[in-house]
């Protein structure tokens, strides 16, 4: 039953620099295999967390486990773990050989399957033939490759990597991305990322753990963190998205809906969990609108089709658009004043010119479409 | 980078710690609180000497005798740190706006007498300045020279040539010092220099004004922290310069130092040289204090 | 103005005007005429060295020939080699102590350990001489160890040179890399050696030839530790000076000069020029 035992837990950890706490009571597990992300802005405790783990940290309180062990008092150099740090810290006066076989040196291994492995872990990062180049020689996306084959080659439980990508360029960043989900499945350990990127987030990750201030917003698969955020700090960090307050006027098992004051009445085909008549927020993401030229009721119409008539749509005028190429952007003020924003596919060639500056517009929604938030 | 506690490696700590620590107070803390405790202390015997906790010392240190020499040691100092603020300022230009190809190599010029061993430099010096050194032997060419010259249109002859007496006297000291210091101001004002930004002056420049304005007010100002590291730099050595005065000075350009010397070899008087060392160290501190008290006011003023 | 007329360049390029270029020319001969002389008269045949006689070099084979100078030379360099060494290893104690860890009164021990920086050359003397009398050192060793007041002394005022220098280029150490050998397995030790000194290498080059020049270079503080027989190359110097000046010293000296020409220019070879200009 050792598999259903996660890989890591934390426990209750708490670590705190001086009086301020970096990460506040956090408990987690990682279960084996998977592509684990720790997402948040700056600050927020997930590169502290992810050093308590390797070892750099020790946690105030709480404890965390590797594999079942509980890992207070072990040192960096003693864990089933290996990081990739952030800057790569390749080892400027070592060839790319002695770099990625620096570990293994250290534990022992003899030459000849020093070689072997080190060949094979360049392989895997695609360097093959690097092993006699110098890190000066190599660009920065190579020297990642390095700092990755030489943590792999150890063949650890985990592999830690803090900001994998931030230090790319916009193309190599999208290559990259692809390529430590392949690499990840191929070798099969789990990988335990820390990014402040959500685009890098839900790509990669089987699961996300959305961290704020030291503690934990929100853990789920991308998906169910876009789609079902639990709290305002994940609808709007992971994505873009349109946050109304209302009062939850209507709350059945099957339906329920909400009078926002800035949007309109909201519908939505299934329950929620929340206080009759109470403050709620109602999150629509802008993908989930859909744009009409105003005139004979065509956004009531539509939205009619899934709810009762009043109900998911609103007017407006266009105040600003951004043209993507694939996307176009819109910045709507509605009759009451808020702004919203919308997004639309350009499903055709003309569709850009569908709408312009100071257009009048009205939209729908599908009633499955809002989300609606407690916190 | 991020410093750890060192409770968090404590043995780590204890092995980097301990030699530097233990070096530094048995051999320097240690030895300087003897001379301390020596300068309160008093002659018994030829040899003997007895802590009383006397002020004698300090008091003798700042009769007439003693504090004009001090006083005259930092009127040297000072003159030997202008002169080569004077000098070394154009050189320190010259190197900054150089070509990269000849800067290392100015610096390099610059730096190599400084490598040179100091006695040798001195010993150079004194050989050039000399009563046939060549300095005189060049003055006595012209002066002769000038004399033949002279003749030609009809004039007396000038008197014979006396050679100057550019040896052991206070202008040989001053000249020996500047000889040997002038390294040393040139490196921190070439730094300053050159982490000044050029498009400030290209500026200054633009708007009308001329180099010699531009230099001063602009370079001089932006250089000022580089400017008083050099004078720093040159000024506390100079002070408690020993050798330059005692080979090239007269009777009567003794420096602090010298006399401090004289009480520890000939006049076996260690109590008052004790005294006299401290009352050096403490001019030294007060100098260093005055110069971070004036580094603050230039940021406050702004 | 008239002073930028010689040739035509930019107005930044300072070092291009004739008044620039003869100041700084000037100051050269200033700074390095009396060294030129002094070697030249070392080949001068002459007992009074202010004339010139005529070429010789048999003041340098009476130098070759003069014991005490090679005693001094070999006193010089063996002093400077040991004190190199352990300022060496002490300074960079000192600096890895100051850069890397936070105790209490770390302030005060910095402070401290540049003291003997700023405390004027002869302080420094006399504190010796008071401390290696009072403590009633020794003076009866065999050589080498009849030196070992005076290394004691150069150690101390050479260490915190060394730990300037090796501290400055600690700063610029990117610690990540110590926990990646870390994380690797190596223990403290291990990665100290394995990434800390590679990265600190220069300054240690430049940290030991430092320490080098300034003990061999040293005459106050030998003056006051040095006892009968334990004569330095500048101290021999300094008394032979004060008896007036001959060829024999012109001849000890421009070996001197050339050592430390010698010196300068393997530095050069280990680093490059622009790195010892820029390690101002």
């Amino acid at each position: 039953m050792t598999t259903d035992v996660p890989i890591i837990e934390i426990r209750n950890v708490t670590k705190r620099f001086g009086k301020v706490a970096a990460v506040d009571n956090v408990s987690l597990d990682i279960r084996r295999g998977e592509f684990f992300v720790l997402l948040g802005p700056s600050g927020c405790g997930k590169t502290t967390l992810l050093r308590m783990i390797a070892g750099f940290e020790m946690p105030t309180s709480g404890q965390i486990l590797i594999d079942g062990q509980d890992m207070a008092g072990i040192p960096p150099n003693k864990r089933p773990v290996n990081m990739v740090f952030q800057s790569y810290a390749v080892f400027p006066h070592m060839s790319v050989a002695d770099n990625v076989g620096y570990g293994l040196k250290i534990a022992g291994v003899g030459r000849a399957e020093r070689d072997e492995r080190v060949r094979e872990a360049l392989g895997l990062v695609k360097l093959d033939g690097f092993e006699d180049r110098r890190p000066d020689q190599m660009s920065g996306g190579q020297r990642q490759r390095v700092a990755l084959a030489r943590s792999l080659v150890m063949r650890p439980k985990v592999l830690l990597l803090d900001e994998p990508l931030s230090a790319l360029d916009a193309k190599l960043r999208a290559q990259m991305q692809f390529e430590l989900s392949d690499l990840q499945d191929q070798v099969g350990i789990t990988f335990v990322t820390v990014t402040h990127d959500q685009d890098e987030a839900l790509s990669m990750a089987c699961r996300i753990a959305v961290i704020n201030k030291g503690e934990v917003a929100q853990l789920a698969a991308p998906s169910d963190l876009y789609e079902y955020p639990n709290n305002r700090f994940v609808a709007d960090f992971v994505g873009s998205v349109n946050i109304f307050e209302g009062k939850l006027i209507l709350d059945e098992p099957d339906k329920a809906a909400v009078e926002c004051p800035g949007l309109g009445k909201v519908y939505l085909n299934h329950g929620v969990t929340g206080p009759h008549g109470g403050d709620v927020w109602v999150a629509l993401r802008p993908e989930k609108m859909y744009l009409h030229v105003p005139g004979e009721g065509k956004a009531v119409r539509a939205a009619a089709q899934d709810a009762p008539e009043g109900y998911n749509f609103a007017r407006g005028v266009i105040k600003g658009m951004s043209y993507l190429g694939d996307i176009t952007l819109f910045e709507i003020k509605l009759d009451s004043g808020a702004i919203i924003r919308a997004s639309r596919p350009n499903l055709s060639r003309h569709d850009q010119e569908d709408f312009t500056w100071n257009d009048k517009v009205s939209m729908h929604w599908r009633a499955d479409s809002p989300v609606v938030l407690l916190g | 980078m991020a410093e750890q506690d060192w409770k968090t490696s404590k043995r780590t700590f204890a092995t980097v710690s301990t030699g530097p620590l233990f070096w530094t107070l048995v051999f320097f803390l240690v030895p300087m609180a003897f001379v301390w405790f020596y300068s309160f202390g008093r002659n018994v015997g030829l040899t003997e000497i007895e802590i009383v906790g006397t002020l004698d010392n300090y008091k003798r240190a700042t009769e007439w005798l003693y504090l004009s020499i001090f006083l005259k040691s930092l009127a040297v100092a000072g003159l030997v740190t202008l002169i080569c603020l004077i000098i070394g300022f154009p050189v320190a230009m010259a190197i900054t706006f150089a070509s990269e190809k000849w800067r290392p190599w100015l610096l390099l010029g610059i730096m190599l007498p400084f490598w040179t061993n100091l006695l040798i430099r001195t010993y150079a010096l004194m050989i050039v300045l000399g009563q046939q050194g060549y300095v005189n032997q060049g003055l006595g060419a012209i002066w002769g020279g000038a004399s033949w010259f002279k003749t030609l249109v009809g004039l007396q002859p000038l008197d014979t040539w006396e050679p100057l007496p550019l040896l052991y006297n206070n202008f040989a000291v001053v000249l020996g010092l500047v000889y040997v210091h002038l390294p040393f101001m040139v490196l921190p004002l070439y730094s300053a220099l050159d982490r000044l930004d050029k498009s400030l002056i290209e500026a200054s420049l633009d708007l009308g004004a001329g180099h010699f304005r531009t230099l001063m007010k602009i370079v001089v100002p932006l250089a000022a922290p580089g400017i008083l590291a050099g004078v720093m730099i040159t000024l506390i050595p100079a002070l408690g310069a020993y050798l330059t005065p005692d080979l090239m000075g007269g009777t009567d350009s003794q420096m602090i130092a010298n006399v401090i010397e004289r009480q520890f070899k000939r006049a076996n008087d260690w109590p008052f040289g004790a005294a006299l060392s401290f009352l050096l160290i403490y001019a030294m501190f007060a100098l260093i204090a005055l110069q971070s008290l004036r580094r603050k006011t230039p940021v406050d003023a702004r | 103005m008239p002073l930028f007329t010689r040739t035509p360049h930019a107005p930044l390029e300072y070092s291009k005007t004739l008044w620039m270029r003869s100041w700084v020319t000037a100051v050269m001969l200033f700074l390095y005429m009396p060294l030129v002389v002094l070697m030249a008269f070392s080949f001068n045949d002459s007992k009074r060295n202010v004339v010139w006689r005529g070429f010789t070099t048999k003041y340098y084979a009476k130098a070759w020939e003069n014991d005490q100078l090679w005693g001094a030379m070999m006193n010089s360099l063996t002093i400077a080699a040991f004190a190199t060494i352990f300022s060496l290893i002490i300074g960079t104690l000192a600096a890895v102590m100051l850069w890397r860890f936070r105790f209490p009164l770390k302030g005060v021990v910095d402070g401290t350990i540049s003291l003997p920086i700023i405390v004027p050359e002869i302080c420094l003397g006399v504190a010796f001489l008071v401390f290696f009398s009072k403590v009633g050192w020794p003076t009866g060793f065999v050589w080498p160890f009849n030196l070992s007041a005076i290394i004691i002394a150069h150690i101390t005022f050479c260490f915190p040179f060394v730990a300037m220098v090796v501290r400055a280029r600690l700063a610029t150490f990117n610690r990540e890399q110590e926990e990646a050998a870390k994380d690797l397995g190596a223990g403290e030790w291990q990665a100290f050696r394995d990434v800390l000194i590679p990265h600190i290498k220069p300054a240690l080059i430049s940290g030991s030839l430092l320490a080098f020049t300034l003990s061999l270079d040293d005459f106050v503080i030998t003056f006051f530790t040095s006892t009968p027989g334990t004569d330095t190359f500048p101290v021999l110097v300094y008394s032979l000076v004060k008896r007036g000046i001959t060829p024999d010293i012109n001849a000890a000296s421009t070996i001197l000069i050339l050592l430390t020409v010698v010196l300068t220019a393997v530095a050069l070879k280990l680093q490059g020029v622009k790195s010892i200009a820029g390690s101002h």
